[in-house]
């Protein structure tokens, strides 16, 4: 201390999001001797540093690695909502934030997933300046829509720039559909609105002159075509953006033909739906079907009031204070089973993970850290 | 209210009508056609022609205050404006009090009429309605970056108005409802901060309150 320099000093905060940041990135490839010396040495370094957090989630090691059974990650960023670039300050820098946490996973997930919703009015601008952002990404990219990059113009610039909004494709043995699932019923040729009224009233969560979402009949017939050739004991994944259930209506937290979809889903031994939308950590069970919600990047929603599944553990309510507090990205153990692990990893907080044993046991095993402060 | 509306423009109306049937035109009222008689609305702009040999019936007299009213809504077409709201952005309708009408006892405070119902329930529910405009909008606040308060919070949830006063740490004081608005205006929105009498403010409250309504009073409540 007396040799003239200054010592480096880091702040208790600064050594423990360090601790964390190690551990998280270490997470994904880990054996069990190296797991433990990792979690042991986080929670001894916090102890000893008197940092009071619940260091048990700090334990979301994924049991596919440890037993160095086969097994593979993909990530995902989600609900951008970007503006043309002059409005665009916070939420560019918001996406950016997500591609540099992606591009710093290592190893790299096997691909990313974009969970729809990546401009906010759904103009070619938004979308081009998006599409541009997500190029650096080292990760190949699959693309999902949402309706704030539909009702615009109906899809024309997303299909330009991205391809089909409805497509599958198989990795290492699993069957992954991406669907879109927020088709509305026309509610605007009778009200004489602009494409940009449309945009504009879908664009309104709490809206009530829009439609509620809906996979159609159309779509709904192309899956039961897609899913004839694939055996029943395959592992499926299916991403949508709205969830592929009735949560609460007045937020279009909603499928309105959720259950003829699930009926196609059901008779596949292994079932994980992920959906964007409602920006937070979302969980639920229906019969064979496991379904997590997706982060998003641009703002937290609330939970909503009613219908929420029982087995979704709330993230904390976030901080009005920090404004990119309840935001995030995060990614998906894929287990030889074809059940999925799906890890939350919050800005500023410890990442949660909710695991298909969380599931499969119907909440009694792996349950997840319950939040301090609800939802109101 | 329509209803309302039309009897009081019915009576405006026949009133008109009567002094034309004397020959003694409204002030500033513009000459009518021979062999008819102008009827003038209360914005003393609007006017419609009737036939001096017209029925005196309460059906005629309702096509004229019909004809008058619709004019004047051509002419004002945001004047639905409560309506437009309610149809996109559900509002929660304030207590109804209608019982208190013809009740009590008899003090010229006690006695409640219909009509004072009617009026209290309008005005509240459109100070409501009107900050449900402003919640819905980044433009009304003056964000730069096009953010709303309903982004965040449908239908105001997770506003929970009933948990202050309450001590906010970041902001070194204890904090009113109305401060976290500004909060709000000033950081994620991006907007104009409000002064506390603004009617923007007063309105934003009234609808954030209204949309907890019957929710108990908890202050300090984290």
């Amino acid at each position: 201390m007396n040799d003239g320099k200054i010592p480096h000093i880091k702040s208790v905060e600064t050594r423990h999001l360090e601790e964390r940041e190690a551990l998280f990135r270490g997470l994904h490839n880990l054996d069990r001797r190296a797991f433990l010396k990792i979690s042991t040495g986080a929670a001894a370094a916090a102890v000893a540093a008197g940092v009071n957090y619940p260091f048990h989630s700090f334990l979301p090691i994924s049991v596919a690695y440890a037993d160095d059974r086969p097994g593979f990650n993909f990530a995902y960023i989600s609900d951008s909502h970007l503006y043309v670039k002059a409005k665009n300050e916070r939420f560019i820098r918001q996406l950016l934030r997500a591609v540099d946490d992606v591009n710093a996973l290592d190893p790299q997930p096997d691909f990313v997933l974009y969970g729809g919703d990546l401009a906010q009015l759904g103009r070619k601008e938004e979308l081009d300046v998006g599409a541009q952002v997500l190029k650096s990404l080292k990760a190949p990219v699959h693309m999902m829509a949402g309706e704030h990059d539909w009702f615009y113009d109906m899809g024309h610039r997303w299909n330009e720039l991205f391809g089909p909004e409805t497509y599958s494709f198989d990795h290492k043995g699993v069957h992954f559909v991406v669907l879109m699932s927020v088709q509305e019923k026309d509610f605007w040729t009778a009200r004489g609105m602009s494409p940009a009224e449309r945009m504009h009233t879908v664009a309104g969560l709490d809206n009530a002159v829009q439609s509620a979402f809906e996979v159609g009949a159309a779509q709904r017939e192309w899956l039961r075509k897609d899913l004839e050739k694939v055996s029943k004991s395959t592992p499926l994944i299916v991403f949508s953006h709205s969830p592929l259930y009735k949560l609460y209506r007045p937020w279009n937290f909603w499928t309105d033909d959720a259950e003829d979809v699930q009926a196609l889903l059901q008779p596949f031994d292994h079932v994980t739906v992920l959906h964007g939308h409602t920006h937070q950590v979302l969980t639920n069970r229906i019969g064979h079907i496991q379904f997590h919600g997706m982060l998003s990047t641009a703002w937290p929603w609330p939970y909503a009031p009613q219908g929420l599944p029982a087995l979704t553990v709330q993230m904390n309510r976030p901080n009005p204070f920090d404004v990119s507090d309840g935001l995030g990205d995060g990614s998906a153990t894929v287990h030889p089973d074809g059940l999925v692990d799906k890890l939350y990893s919050l800005w500023n907080r410890n990442p949660m993970q909710v695991k298909a044993s969380y599931l499969s046991s119907g909440g009694k095993s792996d349950i997840p850290v319950p939040p301090t402060l609800s939802s109101y | 209210m329509k209803k309302t509306a039309s009897l009081a423009l019915l009576l405006l109306a026949a009133m008109v009508q009567a002094r034309a049937d004397d020959s003694v035109a409204p002030p500033h009222s513009p000459a009518g056609a021979p062999g008819s008689n102008t009827v003038k609305l209360c914005d003393n702009k609007t006017t419609v022609q009737i036939s001096k040999d017209a029925p005196k019936t309460h059906a005629e007299g309702q096509k004229i205050s019909d004809a008058l009213m619709a004019q004047w809504q051509a002419k004002n077409p945001d004047k639905d404006w409560v309506k437009e709201e309610v149809e996109a952005h559900q509002v929660v309708t304030p207590e109804d009090n209608s019982k208190l009408v013809g009740t009590g006892q008899s003090s010229t405070y006690g006695a409640v009429s219909q009509q004072d119902v009617q009026v209290w329930n309008n005005e509240t529910y459109k100070m409501a309605v009107y900050g449900s405009t402003v919640f819905h909008s980044g433009d009304e606040l003056g964000s730069d970056i096009a953010v709303s308060c309903d982004m965040c919070h449908p239908r105001a949830a997770n506003t929970h108005p009933e948990t202050y006063p309450k001590f906010q740490p970041q902001l070194g004081r204890v904090a009113l409802l109305r401060d976290m608005i500004n909060w709000c205006i000033e950081h994620p929105v991006r907007g104009k901060v409000l002064a506390p009498d603004d009617p923007k403010m007063r309105a934003l409250e009234a609808y954030i309150l209204a949309q907890r309504k019957g929710v108990p009073l908890d202050y300090g409540k984290r």
